[in-house]
């Protein structure tokens, strides 16, 4: 399971929709060891490309060396796809190198919705997991349907949890 | 001469375990040749069986991606800094 605060799940589809239709990149970073993803940092992709993307390099090294500062991990690594489907590709799996990480995907290929799902990808196995969205109000809690019909979102109010 | 090299998550399974190690060499091709000999199967992530620089995974020297320093032929000296990591890299692109 992957939660993300509102405010950061919101700020990662903007980067996917801003960018569209050329792939948005980024991470969000949390103290190591933890799964808190709370600080968002938006990357460049390199390739400006609407099928690829990859960290620059110089960017990467400043922003992993202020991880390593900070005693952070990269938490949760994101990518849009911009006409296909919220899931990693082969590209995707085989290039996907940070076992620890939460590997968010958002679709921007529908104007109206994003679909937004987080995997886990090790050795070239993909496992999908839940992603619980926290409000500003911590009672509000919303969780997404995963794996489902991709072009929608349903959401889903849980009462006791 | 001491070299540092800081090794990646993915690669400290030939490292022990080790975030960082010292190696020695007058080029990044000796560097990885010397830490193969202590950590081995590491050159074999770095490098592909054409000899060159895996295209995913990025090297910096001194805050110099190697890339644009003349990749494994980049000259190192005593004290240098090394640091390996995976390129973050994918696509919806197919192949």
């Amino acid at each position: 399971m992957l939660t993300l605060d509102q405010s950061i799940h919101d700020a990662i589809v903007a980067h996917a929709r801003r960018d569209h239709p050329d792939e948005a990149c980024g991470i969000v970073a949390g103290p190591a060891g933890s799964e808190q993803a709370v600080r968002h940092v938006p990357m460049e992709n390199a390739e400006r490309s609407t099928t690829f993307y990859r960290f620059d390099s110089m960017e990467q090294l400043r922003v992993w060396r202020e991880l390593d500062d900070r005693d952070e991990d990269p938490v949760v690594i994101y990518h849009s796809h911009t006409a296909t489907e919220a899931y990693p590709s082969r590209t995707d799996i085989s290039l996907a190198m940070e076992p620890n990480a939460h590997y968010v995907l958002v679709s921007t290929r529908d104007p109206e919705t994003a679909e937004f799902r987080s995997f886990r990808i090790t050795d070239g196995e993909v496992v999908e997991e839940p992603v619980r969205i926290a409000g500003v109000d911590q009672h509000a809690v919303q969780t997404y349907m995963f794996g489902q019909t991709p072009t929608s979102v349903v959401y889903d109010c849980p009462a006791g949890n | 001469m001491a070299i540092e090299v800081r090794i990646p998550t993915i690669l400290r399974s030939h490292t022990g375990g080790a975030k960082v190690v010292e190696g020695a060499g007058d080029t990044l091709s000796d560097l990885f040749a010397d830490l193969d000999s202590r950590y081995p199967g590491l050159r074999g992530r770095l490098i592909t069986e054409d000899g060159a620089l895996h295209r995913f995974v990025n090297v910096y020297v001194n805050d110099e991606d190697v890339r644009f320093t003349g990749a494994l032929e980049t000259k190192l000296s005593d004290g240098d800094s090394v640091t390996v990591l995976p390129a973050v890299a994918g696509g919806a692109s197919v192949g």
